[in-house]
């Protein structure tokens, strides 16, 4: 089974964000970026299913500027065997995305496509569900596990009751949660291997899709910053305060 | 002339400071106050390949430069630098085997050094020797295909818990030439340990006496030639050197990140103690030093990786002025953080205590004069 993986090239989680000046977006200047982690567990899910047996190659995709190399570099470093690049400089969103990886798909033939289920950016998580849409095929959401049997896949859902599995036909897109497998660390020696593993570079305009963005970013603002508490002396001030100054009672 | 890191050297880095603050920082605290050598998290991070960083991929190095170490060894010290330190030690024995030992030795010693199911230690200094250590008394007296040993190696980072040690003892004449490196390893009979010192930091990792009583090692277990061990020592030390400077800047650019959060929270005087440009001053100076040491450092790297003539001397100018830098900017941040950074509540006083030994070891920062001083007044 070949399994694609789709990786994005995002802020950092540890870098604290900062709206840009004219309010147009954050800054992403000089600010450390690496790979959405949902996406690093996707690929440990694929390098599990290939060290186990169940998978016969990983191919990593990302979409976005040159820089996004690395990104797909920390996944060759990581397991996967070759990368493919698609080149954009633009801002593109999920449904965009989900075109090109359509194409992708109908190329590289995988039986098995797994997305982190939202990006931390801007956790739109629709790209793995347009993409099962528009190829028809099952898919498999917010996984916390996953089991292969004979032409299906056995998903345990997070969903808001607790957890749910479902029997999906493969080929299946899975979109993966945080609990399901905690990534391991590419080793030196590994990152210096990934070097020599193939990425094919494409452009994104040679897909025919319409890469247009549909929404408009009206504005950005910081959250607004927590205010100082102040101490009440009894159980009657606290309740005069929620009911005339907070008014929530 | 390009500064900026290389791609890899970012993807090196990246690894190095998961590791640290994932698998290391967590810990320190423990680690420190319960003298704990951390054998799961060093092979943890051998497996990672921090095990034998500059060692060749041939035994199961990871092949990469000194400029890659000191980026590599500057992160792991964020998380914690007694650790990272005895890390940086055992790299520098498994070097000294990679680049002097024969493919015999390499094969035999290499894969378990770069994986770290084995833990080496490198034994210069003698209770009656450290600054001068070409005084070395300890004694390897060749009898057939063996070498008897006797004497005692002092301040030994790892003994007992190590399996590997990479000795420097007299085989000749008095003084440098007369010193060759050999192999013990750690079940050899006569070999045995001193009490743990108690030490002031670096309680991560254990420090003691090795003691040598009639042991008799294999000629099979002597590095390059007779004669060639002081230079070996030396050899390694100039890598040593970079790799506990790297450390002091580690655990410098925590202490000084640290602050720089601490005194946007803490308030006196009815605003945060940032808004003061006296101790705004002090964090603009403690950058600009930690940032100089660290160009100097990489700068050193560099040239011990290209074999340049002036490697030695620059190595030992980055050693000195690392590791000076590094304890004063961990100072400065003490005080920054006033009564809470002399409690155990905040790591700062632990970092105290484990950059301050980085002045004392691998050769004295008087020693690392004496090296410099020594090239500029050559000719
Ligand atoms: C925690 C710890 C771990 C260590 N680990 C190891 C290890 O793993 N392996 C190992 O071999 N060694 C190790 N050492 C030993 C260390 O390298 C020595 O302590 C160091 O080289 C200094 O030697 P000394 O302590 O004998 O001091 P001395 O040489 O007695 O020096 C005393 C003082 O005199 C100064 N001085 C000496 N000679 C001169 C001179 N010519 N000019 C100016 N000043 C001079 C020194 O700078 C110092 O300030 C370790 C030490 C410590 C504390």
């Amino acid at each position: 089974m070949k399994i694609l993986v789709p990786v994005k090239r995002v802020i950092d989680f540890n870098v604290k964000v900062r709206v840009k000046s004219d309010g147009s977006g954050v800054e992403l200047a000089n600010v450390k970026m690496s790979m959405n982690p949902f996406d690093e567990i996707s690929i440990e899910e694929a390098i599990r299913l290939k060290e186990s047996g169940k998978a016969t190659e990983i191919v990593v995709v990302s979409i976005g500027p040159q820089q996004a190399q690395e990104t797909l570099r920390t996944g060759l470093a990581m397991g996967a065997d070759r990368g493919i690049l698609i080149k954009t400089d633009q801002t593109i969103e999920p449904l965009a995305v989900a075109k090109i990886l359509k194409a992708v798909v109908e190329e590289e033939k995988p039986e098995l496509v797994i997305l982190g289920k939202q990006a931390i950016d801007d956790d739109c998580n629709q790209t793995g569900q347009m993409l099962s849409a528009m190829l028809g095929w099952s898919q498999g959401t917010f996984a916390s596990n996953i089991d292969v049997g004979e032409g299906t896949l056995d998903v345990t859902r997070e969903v808001d009751g607790g957890l749910e599995t479902v029997q999906i036909k493969l080929p299946a897109i899975v979109t993966t949660d945080l609990r399901l497998n905690e990534p391991r660390y590419a080793s030196l020696p590994n990152i210096m291997k990934a070097k020599r593993k193939p990425i094919d570079v494409k452009l994104a305009e040679d897909f025919g899709v319409d890469l247009t963005p549909r929404l408009t970013v009206l504005g950005t603002v910081e959250p607004p910053v927590r205010k100082a508490g102040v101490i009440v002396n009894s159980v009657k001030e606290l309740v005069s305060k929620l009911r005339d100054e907070a008014g929530v009672l | 002339m390009d500064f900026s890191l290389s791609e890899d050297q970012r993807a090196f880095q990246d690894l190095a400071a998961d590791f640290a603050s994932n698998a290391m920082e967590p810990h320190a605290r423990d680690w420190d106050e319960n003298s704990i050598f951390p054998v799961e998290t060093l092979r943890e991070a051998a497996s990672l390949g921090f095990g034998g960083i500059y060692v060749s991929d041939e035994f199961g190095g990871s092949g990469l430069s000194r400029l890659d170490a000191a980026i590599i060894f500057e992160e792991l010290a964020k998380g914690c630098t007694s650790t990272a330190a005895y890390i940086s030690i055992h790299n520098m024995a498994a070097w000294m085997i990679d680049h002097f030992g024969n493919s015999d030795q390499r094969s035999r010693w290499l894969p378990d050094l770069c994986s770290m199911q084995k833990f080496a230690c490198y034994c210069l200094t003698e209770p009656g020797s450290g600054s001068d250590a070409a005084a070395l008394a300890t004694q390897a007296a060749k009898n057939g295909d063996h070498y008897v040993l006797n004497g005692t190696k002092a301040f030994i980072s790892g003994a007992e818990k190590g399996d590997v040690y990479v000795v420097m003892v007299r085989t000749g004449e008095q003084g440098a030439k007369g010193i060759s490196c050999i192999v013990v390893e750690k079940d050899t009979p006569g070999l045995s340990f001193g009490a743990q010192e108690h030490k002031m930091g670096w309680k991560s990792q254990p420090t003691a006496q090795v003691i040598f009583d009639d042991c008799k090692v294999p000629v099979a277990n002597l590095i390059g030639n007779e004669g060639q061990g002081f230079a070996i020592a030396m050899s390694g030390i100039d890598g040593g050197r970079l790799n506990i400077g790297a450390c002091s800047l580690g655990a410098a650019q925590t202490c000084l990140d640290r602050s720089i959060s601490y005194m946007k929270d803490r308030k006196q005087f009815g605003k945060p103690i940032a808004a003061f440009q006296a101790l705004q001053f002090r964090i603009a100076d403690m950058a600009t030093d930690l940032e100089a040491a660290r160009l100097l450092l990489h700068q050193a790297a560099q040239m011990v990786t290209d074999k340049l003539p002036g490697a030695t001397k620059h190595a030992a100018m980055a050693k000195r002025y690392a590791t000076d830098v590094g304890f004063s900017v961990v100072n400065d941040a003490l005080q920054l953080h006033g009564g809470y950074g002399y409690l155990r509540d905040y790591p700062i006083e632990r970092f105290l205590r484990d950059v301050r030994v980085h002045q004392i070891l691998e050769g004295t920062n008087e020693i690392m004069r004496v090296i410099i001083a020594r090239e500029i007044f050559k000719d």
